[in-house]
């Protein structure tokens, strides 16, 4: 870790510093990244939005009305419900509520269609017994954060099969996002032990990783996943699926790691203070882990953060061509084939929600990532 | 920079060597070979298979020899005889089913680099000259919200504008009444009214991150020196821009447009199956579901090969622009 030289903006002569100053010397490295960090306005927007994709992740359970495979028969491809605070005669309601919905034949092109029944008026209550689950498998319970009595609630519409899509889209979330996770997990232990085994052998290794980074670099990279998945056999159970997506993804995923830990660890080696460990006798795994790891780990949790988007746009890619994750799995890719048509689009455009979440993920982790690269070395200016 | 150009050329045949090991190695991968799948094949169409035919069909394709063999013979076939290998799909020489639509996602890759670059430069350098003004702050949401959604939704997104607005569908390549037709003048233009489209959708992302790119360096260079003594000299603003940051500022972009058109190849066949483009996309998509992996590794070949040769026109043409990169100096 770099210490504190003397700082630019105390004026040599200048006997006592400020407290903001001592302050500021004294913090800790991590005080100092937070400081930085959180004057990132976009960066503390990313956050608290990732914050709330974690606790979709942690409570998806409690937070859907449904499971994601509990059909409605009553209500197929139906439109999302609009939640009111005023009635069709302009009263107000502090509860907000929602119309019941009754279907009707259209007279010209009979079909059947979706109508708002403004006779049934059902309030949004809050903490409501519905359906029963068993929250992350182990507590039975059926109290959901919110739901209608005497009817359903669809807020984001239907499926095809009268499934809710708001329900769906919280446990698609919590796959897409682990596998987000589970991705850059695989890369990163790939690239730290490729990029590590690079940059401290050298010699032919170095000259055979480096090779193969440049040559996975240089593929494009998304009809090389496809290619790979679709390699898999179709009859793999959904989990084994999963777990080789994971592996798919970080399969170009690492490069970026490994190259980052060859050029930090080829620079690093010259430093005094490796010299040091090296003259007092340390060995090689020590000094790496012990002396040359922490002074580049903020660069590598920058890495870290900023491959996340690519390995969830990466799983949607795929799932949503058919050759990724297959139902009943859910995931944002496998919500959005439904609407893989200009048909479906059109006609049922609420099945194109997921993709805002998408982009609102991809948005948080790049704004984050930004955030976290200009923090990662605080003593930047 | 005869030393460079040798130097690059090797290294991009060892990358096409080492991709076409790759693309026989996934080829190979998923389970039953070749002849298991032509028997079922002819089955399907009323012929009886035994035992001894599968033998005989092994032989005569030359399967019962060793990998490095068989992937020697796919890719002297490839080389030097155009021949692909056969298409399970349609039972035809996979040349025959790819032809046309290779040049198609040539022509849309080449279409969407020169919409990626005219438009990321001039808004990149309008974004750095006019720093904190509203226009550098819409290209700045626009450029984060460009890298965060993928192409294939922006496509969806711009169909559903133009059928929910224009009442039209923007898919395909062609007017209905051309669709068909031999290739005129006409016929051209109208392929043109339609490219600019799937142009767009693939190509926002790599604008948004060029024009960040541009507007990054832009900053760095114009409080440079060179620029303030160019500017004592009386050089009008624009001349100044255009002749001394803006050369340097080129520089990053023209060392990625291997990278950028990686990129654009990569995200074609998902944009070219949402717009309905008659490329290689929607093709490669329906062999690798059929695991038609003859049709699909020649295309994943056609594709990386694309990719590898646009790097290594882009490492040449960068030689061109900056001494210090031909001589092996680090640039940065």
């Amino acid at each position: 870790m770099e210490e504190i030289t003397t700082p630019a903006e105390v004026k040599p002569g200048k006997a006592t510093l400020e407290a903001e100053e001592i302050k500021y010397y004294t913090a800790t490295q991590f005080q100092l990244v937070w400081w930085r960090f959180k004057k990132h306005r976009l960066a503390i927007l990313g956050s608290i939005i990732l914050i709330l994709f974690l606790i979709i992740v942690v409570f998806a359970e409690f937070l859907a009305p449904t499971s994601a495979q509990t059909r409605n028969s009553n209500c197929l491809l139906g439109p999302p419900q609009k939640l009111r605070f005023f009635d069709d005669e302009g009263g107000f309601h502090l509860r907000p509520f929602v119309y019941g919905v009754r279907t009707v034949r259209n007279p010209e092109t009979l079909r059947l269609e979706f109508e708002e029944d403004t006779s049934v008026k059902m309030p949004l209550r809050f903490f409501v017994k519905g359906e029963p689950y068993r929250l992350w498998g182990l507590f039975p319970t059926d109290l959901h954060l919110f739901g209608v009595e005497g009817g359903f609630i669809h807020l984001f519409g239907t499926d095809a099969l009268g499934r809710d899509v708001l329900s769906r889209i919280l446990f698609g979330t919590r796959v897409s996002l682990s596998i987000g996770v589970a991705g850059v997990m695989v890369s990163f232990v790939l690239g730290l032990l490729l990029g590590g085994a690079s940059g401290y052998f050298g010699g032919w290794i170095d000259f055979v990783v480096q090779r193969a980074i440049e040559f996975i670099r240089s593929m494009p990279t998304l009809p090389l996943w496809m290619a790979l998945a679709a390699a898999l056999p179709k009859e793999w159970p959904p989990l084994r699926v999963y777990f080789m997506i994971t592996v798919i993804l970080s399969f170009v995923g690492w490069t970026t790691l490994a190259r980052r830990v060859r050029g930090m660890l080829l620079s690093l080696r010259e430093e005094d203070f490796v010299i040091a460990a090296r003259i007092a006798g340390s060995g090689g795994a020590r000094i790496i882990a012990r002396h040359m790891l922490p002074s580049f780990m903020s660069y590598i949790i920058v890495d870290l953060s900023v491959s996340f988007p690519y390995m969830i746009l990466g799983e949607t890619a795929l799932s949503f061509l058919g050759i990724g994750l297959r139902p009943p799995v859910v995931s944002w890719g496998v919500l959005l084939q439904a609407s893989q048509n200009i048909r479906s689009i059109a006609m049922h455009p609420w099945l194109f929600t997921p993709s805002g979440f998408v982009i609102l993920a991809v948005l948080a982790f790049n704004f984050v990532g930004d955030g976290l690269r200009d923090a990662a070395d605080p003593y930047s200016k | 920079m005869v030393r460079f150009f040798l130097q690059r050329f090797s290294s991009m045949l060892l990358m096409l060597a080492l991709g076409s090991i790759v693309i026989f190695i996934l080829i190979e991968l998923p389970p039953g070979d070749y002849a298991v799948r032509y028997a079922f094949k002819l089955e399907a169409s009323g012929v009886n298979v035994t035992e001894e035919d599968l033998t005989a069909i092994r032989k005569g394709f030359g399967l019962d020899r060793p990998w490095p063999e068989r992937y020697w013979k796919w890719i002297t076939n490839i080389v030097l005889h155009g021949n692909f290998g056969i298409c399970f799909m349609y039972m035809r020489p996979v040349t025959d089913v790819i032809g046309e639509r290779i040049g198609f996602t040539a022509l849309l890759a080449f279409a969407t680099l020169i919409f990626t670059y005219g438009l990321a430069i001039p808004i990149g350098i309008y974004s750095a000259v006019r720093q904190y003004s509203v226009g550098d702050y819409v290209a700045t949401v626009i450029g984060y919200i460009g890298l965060a959604t993928p192409s294939f939704m922006l496509a969806l997104i711009l169909l559903y504008i133009s059928v929910k607005v224009f009442g039209a569908s923007v898919g395909g390549l062609f007017s209905p009444e051309f669709q068909e037709a031999p290739w005129s003048w006409a016929r051209m233009l109208d392929m043109l009214s339609h490219l600019w489209i799937p142009a767009i959708v693939l190509g926002m992302a790599g604008t948004a991150f060029q024009i960040r790119t541009v507007r990054a360096t832009m900053l760095d260079e114009q409080n440079k020196l060179y620029v303030t003594a160019a500017r004592a000299k009386g050089l009008s603003e624009w001349r100044l821009l255009l002749k001394y940051p803006v050369r340097v500022a080129l520089n990053p972009i023209v060392s990625t447009i291997g990278w950028e058109l990686a990129t654009i190849i990569s995200g074609a066949p998902i944009v070219a199956l949402v717009l309905a483009l008659p490329s290689t996309g929607p093709l490669y998509l329906s062999a690798l579901l059929d695991q038609d992996m003859f049709l699909g590794g020649a295309m994943l070949l056609m594709l990386s090969t694309l990719t590898i040769v646009g790097t290594f026109l882009s490492d040449i043409l960068l030689a061109l622009l900056d001494p210090r990169v031909r001589r092996g100096e680090s640039v940065y």
